[in-house]
């Protein structure tokens, strides 16, 4: 099939004082071209882990990951990688940036131009090529980001935490960039994030996850992102529906927080 | 009386709104304020000015100004032991420039082998850490031995200088590569080789260029040092065999010549770090 298939994936790590810690157990789920998936858990539920084996990063200690009918063994072009503020070539210009990876593909020097225009006028920065990385604000920056990513037309787009160091407005604004990409381009999007709205609202699919061991535990299948595609995302964050969900999943990975903390308490006693 | 000190560079009105100053490093860094630093040159001369008129010390310990500024017209149009003081200096320069390039050119590459593979770190570590706190001067003995005194053994020793510092360097600056950078070049096709040359070289260059900075000053240093133990020409022979006819008005010239060198040497270093890497500090 086509789209991303994850078939009981597992990820142990030895740490080097013999204890084993299980980051993913048992990890399985299909994602259908076009969907858009956010992963929501508290630190040291393995979101980062499952990120990195899709992206090719790190191999599974078992279970089996394909996309597009291919086994994932290694990283690909055909996955993209969006990552937190600090992942740009600062000695590279905007433009040199977004080039870098057409670059890499052997693209000529005007087709890569013609790349390099179209998405830097897409995430509405068509008049920042020539500024250096660090002469940018940090949502500026993530929009190179994006840009440099999409470049590439990669067909499935992994997120880590884009949008976690941004400040909450600019935040905002982001998510509904994000949301525009995505109708857009109608790419697959995998994207893992800590704040409750932000998995809401970007997700059609989201997924919980729990630590210890690092796993799925709860699934949902919701309307917010597409109407965010129509509506301003403020506006829907206020809706009776969404205030719902939200409440619903803040008392799970509350649950879970004091749990740990419990677990902690236990262990230091 | 506050215009007159502003003019003069005395007081800096950019940072007088700050009530707290003490142990803030901006007010201390603040442009302006090179009127103090006039005050300390300045002082220094009028000193020496001074001390030369009323004949305040023997000129053996310390020369007159005067006659200090007449051996260097003297030496800058006659020369001095058959070499003119272009030469002189132009050859200490040559010795630096060489050691330091063939050091940067072994070094670099050391570096990047030392960050990038862990058997190459495990073999050289040793003998990186051995050589790195070796002052050059205690290698003189054994390479006058292997190489005698000609131009061949002091280029040696200032690549033995040079190349410890320039490998630490590089190591640093490749190892501060963020792996996000990394993986995310993996993700736009790129190869080892491109990796390499796109992503950890630059990330390296502001470290490496801080190697060059410190070699630069180690390697003059040692240049002169290596003159003053055996040498036709350059700087450090020039005092060194001043001294031995108490000519110290030509000693403290070639101190005087080696400072200023050595300032040339860092000022040019800053400029091409300014020119070359703007991104410096600011990722």
């Amino acid at each position: 099939m086509s789209g991303l298939s994850v078939r009981d994936v597992s990820m142990i790590y030895n740490l080097p004082n013999g204890e084993d810690v299980e980051a993913l157990k048992h990890l399985s789920f299909e994602l259908e071209p076009g969907e858009l998936l956010t992963v929501l858990g508290p630190s040291g539920c393995g979101k980062t882990t499952l990120l990195n084996i899709l992206a090719g990063f790190l191999a599974p200690s078992s279970g089996k990951i394909d996309f597009d009918g291919k086994e994932v063994l290694s990283p690909d072009p055909q996955r993209g990688m969006v990552f937190q503020q600090g992942a740009l070539f600062e000695w590279l210009s905007v433009e040199q940036n977004v080039g870098f990876g057409p670059k890499m593909m052997g693209r000529k020097p005007n087709e890569i131009k013609a790349i390099v225009d179209k998405w830097l006028s897409i995430v509405g920065l068509a008049d920042f090529g020539k500024k250096a990385i660090y002469e940018l604000s940090g949502g500026m920056q993530q929009r190179v980001a994006l840009a440099r990513c999409l470049a590439n037309e990669p067909d499935l787009i992994l997120m880590d935490e884009p949008l976690g160091a941004l400040d909450a407005l600019t935040r905002e604004k982001m998510q509904g960039l994000i949301l525009k990409l995505w109708k857009e381009t109608g790419k697959t999007i995998a994207l893992i994030t800590h704040s409750v709205e932000e998995a809401l609202i970007l997700g059609n699919r989201v997924f919980i996850m729990a630590p210890r061991p690092g796993r799925l535990i709860k699934e949902y299948s919701l309307p917010f992102a597409e109407q965010g595609l129509e509506k301003n995302t403020r506006e829907i964050k206020k809706q009776p529906d969404f205030i719902e969900v939200r409440e619903e999943i803040l008392t799970m990975i509350w649950d879970m927080e004091e749990e740990i903390m419990g677990r902690q308490e236990g262990n230091n006693a | 009386m506050r215009k007159i000190l502003d003019k003069l560079g005395f007081t800096n009105t950019n940072t007088e709104r700050k009530t707290v100053t003490f142990g803030d490093a901006s007010v201390v860094s603040a442009p302006g304020g090179r009127g103090w630093t006039w005050l300390s040159v300045g002082f220094f001369i009028i000193l020496w000015c001074l001390a030369s008129i009323f004949e305040w010390i023997n000129p053996i310990f310390w020369p007159p100004i005067g006659a200090v500024w007449e051996q260097f017209v003297f030496i800058f149009t006659e020369g001095y032991r058959n070499f003119t003081l272009l030469e002189h200096i132009g050859l200490s320069l040559y010795r630096v420039l060489m050691g330091f390039f063939i050091g940067c050119l072994v070094g670099i590459p050391l570096g990047f082998a030392l960050a990038l593979s862990r058997v190459m770190n495990r073999l050289f570590d040793p003998i990186v850490e051995f050589f790195r706190p070796m002052p050059p001067l205690a290698l003189i003995p054994l390479v006058i031995l292997w190489l005698g005194i000609g131009e061949s053994a002091k280029i040696f020793l200032l690549f033995l200088a040079a190349v410890w510092i320039m490998a630490l360097a590089t190591r640093s600056g490749a190892l501060a590569t963020k792996i996000s950078k990394i993986h995310a070049a993996y993700t736009l096709n790129a190869n080892k080789k491109q990796i390499l040359f796109r992503v950890i070289l630059p990330n390296a260059l502001p470290e490496i260029f801080t190697g060059m900075r410190v070699c630069m000053g180690v390697c003059w240093g040692t240049v002169v040092a290596a003159e003053l133990v055996a040498a036709e020409a350059g700087v450090g022979m020039m005092i060194m065999v001043a001294s031995k006819f108490l000519s110290t008005d030509i000693v403290v010239l070639g101190i005087i010549l080696i400072g200023v060198v050595a300032y040339a040497i860092d000022v040019v270093m800053r400029y091409l770090e300014a020119k070359l890497i703007p991104w410096r500090g600011k990722s």
